[in-house]
C-alpha cells in the first residue's frame, strides 16, 4: 500500500523496518522476566481455591519453618505501610448501587478461586510455591453465586456476604422516545442472546520486580503494564509515598489486550515487599494465575428489540443487558457501557433505550479486553437486523446499507455522550461506501450460485456480515516530549505505553518525519514515569491518536527551534534551510550547513555568550495536545464460513474486512493490528471460552482447555483501506488496535445461520462450538 | 550435576536434574530467548532445538539434555553457518529470523523464539515445506496478537532464501 494519506512524506505513511524487531527477533528483547537482579527473592501467592468463602485464620508458620522462606506476608503485616488495604480504581460512574473495592489481600473473606491471601518471599520460585502450599488458611465454605442472571433473582446469595443484593451497578442509555417509536411500529424484533468472552492471555503473562534503592530512597518497579502512570500514581497513594520515591518502568511487553491495564493486588504487594524486606523481589504470573487472578471478559445476556417500518428503516431500539461484573470492582461499569454505546453506532436509530444491571458474581472481576464490549455490543446490533431482513424479505446487506449513517450526514451528531459526557459526533467516513467495499470484493451477489453449487455436493456453506464504528482515541492527552541531545541524537519520551503495537516505531516515525527522515538517529522511551511526568497509557486505541499528534506537534517545534538557530549561526534565513538525516543544509547547496549536534551544542549555550536564535536555550518541547472528541473509525466484515453438520465444526472459507482509521501512519503496522484482532475475533467466535462450574471454580484453566487461534484455523483474509481522515487531529487518525475483532462475531453468527437457513437454525449465542452448533441444529430441527 | 552443551559451549549446571531445561537455560545460562508462557508445553513460546528436534523447553528435565546438543534462538544463526562451512555471517541472523524481519513477523515479540524454532525444525527436515506443512508445524504454536499469516509468509520466504 502506498502512503496516499500522506501525500509528500518521506517517513509517515510508509511502511518502515519496526525498530522493535532486531532486538525481539535476536532473543534480546528484555521482559520483565529477563530482569535479574542480586539477592533478588521470588513471591508466591497462596490464592483462594474456593469461590467464596470467610477466612477464619491463616496460620504461615509451615511456611516459614523451610529454609529459604524469608516471609510470609499477610494484609495484617501490609497494612500498617499502607494508607488503605484497598485498591480504590473503580472510574466515576453515577450507576453504582455498592461499592465493590477489592482489597490488597484478602483477610477476612474470599469471593473469586485465585484471589490472593498471602504472599511467600523466598530463595526462588520453587521454595516460594513449595512454601505456599504450606500456609494454612481456615476457611468456612459460603454460598456462591455463579451465574449473572441468577445473581439477580430475589433470594440468590450474595457474592459478598454483607451485601444485601448482587446488583453492583444499573444505568439506562437513552435518547428519543422509545415507547412512542415502538408503539407506532408495524414490525418489532426480539432477540435474546448470550454473548460469552473470555481472557486476554497475552502470550507473557503479567509479571514485576521491585527493587528499593536505599540511598537514593527510590522504589523502582519494572511493570508488564499498559498503564505505568497509573500505577505510579496508585502506588505512591496506597504507599503514602511521594511520586519521586518511586518510578515505574514498563520494558518489552508481551501483549497486553486489556487486562494488563488494570491495577492489581500484586502490584502493591511486590511493591510493598521490596521496601520492607530490602531486597529485590520478583513475581511472574504462571498460566493458571492468569486464568484465576487476571481480569477478563465473561458472560452477557442481552434482551433486545428492534422497531423499523415497512422498508427496514430503523425507528428504535431498547432492550436491557445483563452483565457479569466478577466479584470485585476493578475498573468501572465500562464493558457493559462500551457495549451499549457500541450497539446502535454504525446506523441512523432514531430512538434507543438499553438498560444495564451489572450483577456481582464469585469469578475473578471483569474489565476490558481487546474490544471492551464493543463485539457484544455489535453482536446484538446485527442480530437483530439479521432478524428484520429475513422477516422483511430484504437482503440482510440491503438493510444495512439503508441504516447506514451516510456520508452525506458526516459529521453526525449522535444524541449519545460517552462514559466522560462528552458529544458523541461521528466524525467522517462513508460507511456504505466501506460495506460496499467489502460485499465486492467477498462476491457477495455471487454467492447465491456458490452456496447453490455447494449444496449440490451435500455442503452447507453461508455468508454473513457485520458493521462496526469504533470510538478512538479517548482523550485528554498523551505526554510527548522530542529533545535533540548535543551528541545530535534524539531523545523522545512518552506516557504512551508500548506492548507490542509498535508504539516506538510509530513515534519515532513521526518525529524522524520532521527531524532529518532518519529514524536510526532516534531513540524512543515508553513507558518510564521518569522520563515523562505525565501518562495515561494503553487503552482504547488511543495511542497512535493522543501520542501521535502530540509526538507531532512537539517535533513541528524542535524543528523550528533548529532551523531558527541554524539560520543564525549560518546567516541565512531560516526558509531556506532543511533538516536531512542529521545535518541542517541549506536548500540547494547541501555543502552548507551544520550538524545537528553542532546547533543543539550551540543551543545548549557557554557562560557569557549569546544563545543562536531568539527561543531561548536547547532544542526541545513536549507536549500534551489535549483531544477530548473521539475519533470514531469504522468498518465492516464479511465472512464465508461452511458448516460440517455431521460434526458441527465451522471452518471460515474467507474472510474480509473493509475499514476506515483515517490516515495510516504506517500501513502494515495497522494491517497488522487488525490481523490481530481479526484473529482475536475468530477466537471468540468458535473455540474461546472461560467455563466455570456451578460452584463458580473455573474448569479451563490450561492453554490445552481453554482454545485460541493457531495457525492452523486462520482462514485468507484481505483486508480492503479506506482513508477519510479525522478532522479532529492534525495527522487525521484514528485508532486501530481494536477494531478488528469488534465485528467478527457477528459476521460469523450471521453466516453460520445463513449456512444452516434451511434448517430454521438461529444463531444467539457466541461462542459456537462444534457441541453448540449441533445443540443448536438439533433444537431447530427437532 | 548436569553438564549440557548449549549452543556449541559446556556448561555445568547446578540446578536439580529434574529441573525444567527451560529454567536452566534462563536462570544459570542467562539466554533469555525461550520464553515462559504457560509451563505445560502447550504454547511453544519456550522451544529450543535438542539434536536439531524441537522440543517444549519447560517440560523437558535438563537431566534430558545430557549428551546433547540445545540450540536456542541465540545460537540459531550461528549454527545455521557453521552447518553450511560458512564463516558466521556477520549479523548472526539464522535466514528465518532475517525473513521475520522482513516480513514484519512479530508484534510483542513473545511467542516469536518458538514460532522461528518450531519453524527452524522444520526448515531442516523439509526444505520447501508446502502451506499445509508450515501450518501444521506451527499448530500447537500459540500467538495471541495474531501474526499467524505473516509468520507464514516468513517462513516461506526464509525456506526461498535457503534453497
Amino acid at each position: 500500500m502506498t502512503a496516499s494519506g500522506f501525500p509528500n512524506s518521506r517517513v509517515i505513511g510508509h511502511d518502515v523496518a519496526r525498530v522493535e524487531d532486531e532486538a525481539l527477533i535476536r532473543g534480546v528483547g528484555r521482559f520483565v522476566d529477563d530482569i535479574v537482579l542480586p539477592g533478588m527473592l521470588h513471591v508466591a501467592f497462596v490464592r483462594s481455591p474456593h469461590a467464596h468463602a470467610a477466612i477464619l485464620g491463616i496460620d504461615p508458620s509451615g511456611a516459614l519453618g523451610m529454609p529459604g522462606v524469608h516471609a510470609v506476608l499477610t494484609l495484617a503485616d501490609l497494612a500498617p505501610h499502607l494508607t488503605d488495604t484497598r485498591l480504590v480504581v473503580a472510574m466515576p460512574s453515577p450507576s453504582y448501587r455498592q461499592q465493590l473495592h477489592r482489597p490488597v489481600l484478602a483477610d477476612r473473606e474470599v469471593v473469586h478461586v485465585g484471589e490472593p491471601i498471602a504472599a511467600v518471599l523466598a530463595d526462588s520460585r520453587y521454595l516460594a510455591e513449595d512454601a505456599a502450599a504450606l500456609v494454612d488458611v481456615d476457611y468456612d465454605v459460603l454460598p456462591v453465586v455463579a451465574d449473572c442472571v441468577a445473581a439477580l433473582e430475589p433470594g440468590s446469595p450474595t457474592a459478598h456476604r454483607d451485601a444485601s443484593s448482587n446488583l453492583v451497578a444499573e444505568m439506562t442509555v437513552e435518547y428519543g422516545d422509545v415507547a412512542a417509536a415502538f408503539a407506532a411500529a408495524p414490525h418489532r424484533f426480539r432477540e435474546r442472546l448470550w454473548i460469552h468472552r473470555g481472557g486476554s492471555h497475552s502470550m507473557e503473562c503479567r509479571g514485576l520486580v521491585a527493587v528499593h534503592d536505599v540511598l537514593e530512597d527510590r522504589l523502582t518497579v519494572w511493570s508488564s503494564t499498559q498503564m505505568p502512570h497509573a500505577a505510579h500514581r496508585l502506588l505512591c497513594d496506597i504507599m503514602g509515598l511521594g511520586e519521586r520515591q518511586i518510578r515505574v518502568v514498563t520494558p518489552d511487553v508481551g501483549g497486553g489486550f486489556g487486562p494488563k491495564l488494570i491495577f492489581y493486588p500484586e502490584d502493591v504487594v511486590v511493591a510493598v515487599a521490596a521496601r520492607l524486606l530490602g531486597r529485590p523481589v520478583k513475581w511472574i504470573e504462571d498460566r493458571r494465575e492468569h486464568f484465576v487472578a487476571t481480569t477478563q471478559e465473561r458472560d452477557q445476556y442481552w434482551d433486545v428489540e428492534l422497531a423499523t417500518d415497512d422498508a427496514g428503516r430503523v425507528l428504535g431500539v431498547r432492550g436491557l443487558l445483563v452483565h457479569d461484573h466478577g466479584a470485585w470492582t476493578a475498573r468501572g461499569v465500562n464493558v457493559p457501557q462500551g457495549a451499549v454505546a457500541a450497539m446502535p453506532l454504525a446506523y441512523v436509530v432514531p430512538a434507543y433505550s438499553m438498560a444495564i444491571k451489572a450483577a456481582a458474581t464469585n469469578k475473578v472481576p471483569v474489565t476490558p479486553v481487546r474490544g471492551a464490549g464493543q463485539p457484544q455490543g455489535v453482536f446484538a446490533m446485527e442480530r437483530l437486523l439479521d432478524s428484520a431482513a429475513r422477516a422483511l424479505g430484504l437482503d440482510r446487506a440491503e438493510i444495512r446499507r439503508r441504516n447506514l449513517v451516510p456520508a452525506e450526514r458526516m459529521p453526525y451528531a449522535t444524541p449519545m455522550r460517552t462514559r466522560g459526557g462528552i458529544p458523541v459526533v461521528l466524525d467522517s467516513g462513508d460507511y456504505p461506501r466501506c460495506q460496499q467495499m467489502a460485499l465486492d470484493r467477498a462476491d457477495w451477489a455471487g454467492f447465491t450460485a456458490r452456496q447453490q453449487a455447494a449444496r449440490a455436493e451435500g455442503r452447507y456453506i453461508g455468508i454473513g456480515l457485520a458493521n462496526y464504528v469504533e470510538g478512538t482515541g479517548r482523550g485528554p492527552y498523551e505526554h510527548v516530549s522530542v529533545r535533540i541531545e548535543p551528541s545530535g541524537r534524539i531523545f523522545v519520551a512518552t506516557g504512551a505505553a508500548a506492548m507490542g503495537q509498535s508504539t516506538q516505531t510509530m513515534l519515532a516515525q513521526i518525529v524522524a518525519e520532521q527531524l532529518g527522515a532518519d529514524m536510526s538517529n532516534i531513540r524512543v522511551v515508553t513507558g518510564d514515569t521518569a522520563a515523562a511526568p505525565l501518562g495515561i497509557g494503553g487503552s482504547n486505541s488511543r495511542q497512535a491518536v493522543l501520542a501521535g499528534n502530540s509526538a507531532h506537534a512537539a517535533a513541528i517545534r524542535v524543528r523550528e527551534r533548529v532551523l531558527e538557530a541554524a539560520s543564525q549561526m549560518l546567516e541565512v534565513a531560516a526558509a531556506d534551510l532543511e533538516i536531512e538525516g542529521q545535518r541542517v543544509r541549506l536548500k540547494g547547496a547541501e555543502e552548507v550547513g551544520l550538524t545537528l549536534s553542532q546547533v543543539a551544542r550551540a543551543a545548549a549555550g557557554q557562560a557569557g555568550f549569546s544563545l543562536p536564535g531568539q527561543a531561548g536555550p536547547g532544542l526541545a518541547a513536549s507536549e500534551e495536545l489535549v483531544i477530548d472528541a473521539m475519533s470514531y473509525a469504522n468498518g465492516s466484515a464479511v465472512v464465508e464460513v461452511e458448516v460440517d453438520i455431521g460434526t458441527g465444526a465451522i471452518t471460515i472459507r474467507n474472510l474480509v474486512f473493509a475499514h476506515d482509521c483515517g490516515r495510516a501512519l504506517h500501513p502494515r503496522i495497522v494491517d497488522g493490528q487488525l490481523m490481530g484482532g481479526i484473529a482475536h475475533g475468530i477466537g471468540n467466535a468458535l473455540y474461546e471460552f472461560m467455563a466455570y462450574d456451578e460452584n463458580a471454580q473455573p474448569v479451563t484453566t490450561t492453554l490445552a482447555e481453554y482454545l485460541l487461534v493457531t495457525a492452523t484455523e486462520m482462514p485468507p483474509v484481505t483486508i480492503l483501506h479506506m482513508e477519510s481522515p479525522t478532522p479532529l487531529n492534525p495527522l487525521g487518525i484514528k485508532g486501530v488496535g481494536e477494531a478488528g475483532v469488534i465485528p467478527i462475531g457477528a459476521a460469523v453468527a450471521s453466516a453460520v445461520e445463513h449456512a444452516l437457513s434451511s434448517f430454521g437454525v438461529r444463531v444467539n449465542r457466541l461462542p459456537l462450538s462444534p457441541v453448540d452448533l449441533l445443540g443448536l441444529l438439533n433444537a431447530a430441527t427437532a | 550435576m548436569p553438564q549440557i552443551t548449549v549452543n556449541g559451549k559446556k556448561h555445568k549446571v547446578a540446578a536439580a536434574p529434574d529441573t525444567p531445561l527451560l529454567y536452566v537455560l534462563r536462570n544459570e545460562l542467562d539466554l533469555h530467548g525461550p520464553k515462559f508462557g504457560c509451563g505445560l508445553g502447550q504454547c511453544g513460546a519456550c522451544t529450543v532445538h535438542l539434536d536439531g528436534d524441537q522440543v517444549r523447553s519447560c517440560s523437558v528435565p535438563v537431566s534430558a539434555a545430557a549428551g546433547k546438543a540445545v540450540t536456542t534462538l541465540e545460537g540459531l544463526g550461528g549454527e545455521y553457518a557453521k552447518a553450511r562451512s560458512v564463516a558466521v555471517l556477520e549479523s548472526h541472523l539464522h535466514p528465518l529470523q532475517q525473513s521475520f524481519i522482513d516480513e514484519q513477523a512479530a508484534q510483542c515479540g513473545y511467542c516469536t523464539n518458538g514460532m522461528i524454532m518450531a519453524a527452524a525444525a522444520l526448515l531442516a527436515k523439509t526444505p520447501q515445506p508446502t502451506d499445509g506443512d508450515i501450518r501444521e508445524a506451527l499448530a500447537d504454536n500459540l500467538c495471541r496478537c495474531g501474526s499467524h499469516l505473516r509468520i507464514l509468509r516468513a517462513i516461506k520466504s526464509a525456506a526461498k532464501h535457503m534453497a
